[in-house]
């Protein structure tokens, strides 16, 4: 599975950071940043809750 | 239902409701019972505000994310179709980005999305734990009872919002009285028109002050946009009132709100007394803001374009309401929607909204309630209302919903 974030459309609600720490951050302005394409099983709960509450839908989790 | 039946309605059958609806005076937290009826209908139902004009309520969960994250949906309130709150506001322009479109709505949100970062808001917590800390000790050591709005609820997120903003907070008083004008429903539009050219100017001024003199704040850092061109004077001034007072009454109210009712549900107040994982007071936060409803009045926008949804078709020049409360109450999303409580996985909410117009405060609203409710209840176990919940005032004449006092003892 592989993680996609367009960033542009990124609002820095911080949603998917809350939802996946392992998996996302902040830039100084708030946007959001991927830190890993292709998480380990065990993040992939978070970054569905991420993908499923992002309010910019800047998040899409995609099969490989 | 027995206040709809027993009511005279003089209207044909078909009429076409009124909003906002009356509140079952009984259950102050639930949402009015006919938009509870108009939801179990259908998604979306025409209704009549003040000025007779006749948007779409959006009572279901789905369609509300759905038209919130539709491009094809405006909050500019200068869009035809428009549904406003109340009547025009007298000369007092718009509160910055949350009344614009993209792509201007994005370039002025980006300018202060910076200090409401995740980790930025973390890094205030022990801030606010000292501030919460604070003004429960001087709780303890004063009279009681006494209105936990006054003494608590209202001080907590104006401490925040000013010390982050770089307001002297010596000042509160002076904005307090005037934000409060400005959200009152009652309030006539040239008092309340009134109220926000005072806070502007009062904001344009502190403006000017950083501009020559910066500091290491979010005003210093608005004004320097002013500086490099790309923000006018004006446009700065909306974006610090907005960042002023979408902080305040919000979090206040929730504050307040969310204590008298865990007062009414001891079983769930006792969980959060009891618990030392932030996790668990985290996911009840959620539960208030779900429970919860202070944005009653809905999120407000105008249709560009033709939609499709929910079995009707919006048309071009139509206004829609997603009222965010009844939302939260969809059983479709959330089992037994009526019931508080803080065990459930209520992070899908729309208690901020959703679309790109989501609450840009909202992990400091989340952080500011964690460090609330997972403090007070603990400190003073034995927190109780100082009057019946028939003598407590809710705020169904505001734009905010709330109480305007809470008396507490101990």
């Amino acid at each position: 599975m592989k993680v996609e974030l367009e960033a542009d459309k990124c609002v820095a609600s911080g949603q998917c950071v809350l939802a996946a720490m392992d998996v996302f951050d902040q830039d100084d302005d708030g946007i959001a940043i991927l830190l890993d394409e292709q998480p380990a099983a065990e993040h992939l709960d978070g970054v569905r809750e991420a993908v499923a509450i992002c309010p910019a839908a800047a998040i899409r989790l995609v099969d490989q | 239902m027995a206040d709809i039946l027993t009511d005279p309605a003089p209207e044909a059958p078909d009429a076409v409701p009124e909003f906002p609806m009356p509140r079952e005076s009984r259950c102050p937290f639930d949402p009015p019972p006919a938009l509870k009826d108009l939801q179990a209908q259908a998604p979306l139902t025409k209704v009549r505000l003040w000025d007779g004009s006749e948007p779409w309520l959006v009572t279901r969960y789905a369609e509300q994310r759905a038209l919130l994250g539709d491009a094809r949906v405006s909050a500019d309130t200068d869009s035809p179709g428009y549904p406003t709150k109340a009547s025009p506001d007298a000369g007092e322009g718009k509160l910055s980005f949350i009344m614009m479109d993209d792509p201007e709505h994005a370039r002025l949100r980006r300018m202060v999305t910076a200090p409401f970062a995740v980790k930025k808001v973390e890094a205030l917590r022990p801030a606010v734990q000292r501030i919460v800390d604070g003004l429960i000790d001087d709780m303890l050591a004063g009279p009681s009872p006494v209105d936990l709005v006054d003494v608590f609820a209202l001080p907590i997120p104006s401490l925040v919002i000013c010390e982050l903003l770089g307001v002297p907070y010596e000042e509160h008083d002076f904005f307090q009285e005037h934000t409060k004008t400005m959200v009152r429903t009652t309030a006539t539009p040239e008092e309340r028109g009134k109220a926000s050219r005072d806070v502007a100017g009062y904001l344009a001024g502190l403006l000017g002050k950083r501009l020559a003199e910066p500091k290491d704040d979010l005003l210093s850092s608005i004004a320097g946009r002013i500086a490099a061109g790309e923000l006018t004077h004006q446009q700065a001034t909306e974006m610090g009132l907005l960042l002023l007072i979408a902080g305040h009454e919000t979090t206040a109210n929730m504050i307040a709100l969310g204590t008298l009712a865990l007062l009414q549900n001891p079983g769930q107040l006792a969980l959060l007394r009891e618990t030392d994982d932030p996790e668990f007071v985290a996911g009840a936060v959620e539960e208030l803001l779900r429970y919860l409803h202070i944005t009653h009045l809905g999120r407000r926008r105008a249709v560009t374009e033709d939609i499709e949804i929910g079995g009707q078709v919006i048309k071009a020049g139509e206004g829609v309401i997603m009222v965010n409360e009844i939302g939260n109450r969809d059983p479709e999303v959330f089992a037994d929607p009526d019931r508080l409580d803080l065990t459930r996985d209520a992070r899908r909410h729309v208690a901020f909204g959703f679309g790109v117009h989501q609450c840009l405060g909202q992990p400091l609203a989340r952080m500011e309630l964690q460090v609330v409710y997972g403090t007070l209840y603990k400190r003073i176990p034995t927190l109780k209302p100082a009057a019946p919940l028939q003598d407590v005032r809710f705020k169904s004449d505001a734009f905010i919903y709330g109480v305007h006092a809470l008396p507490v003892s101990w």
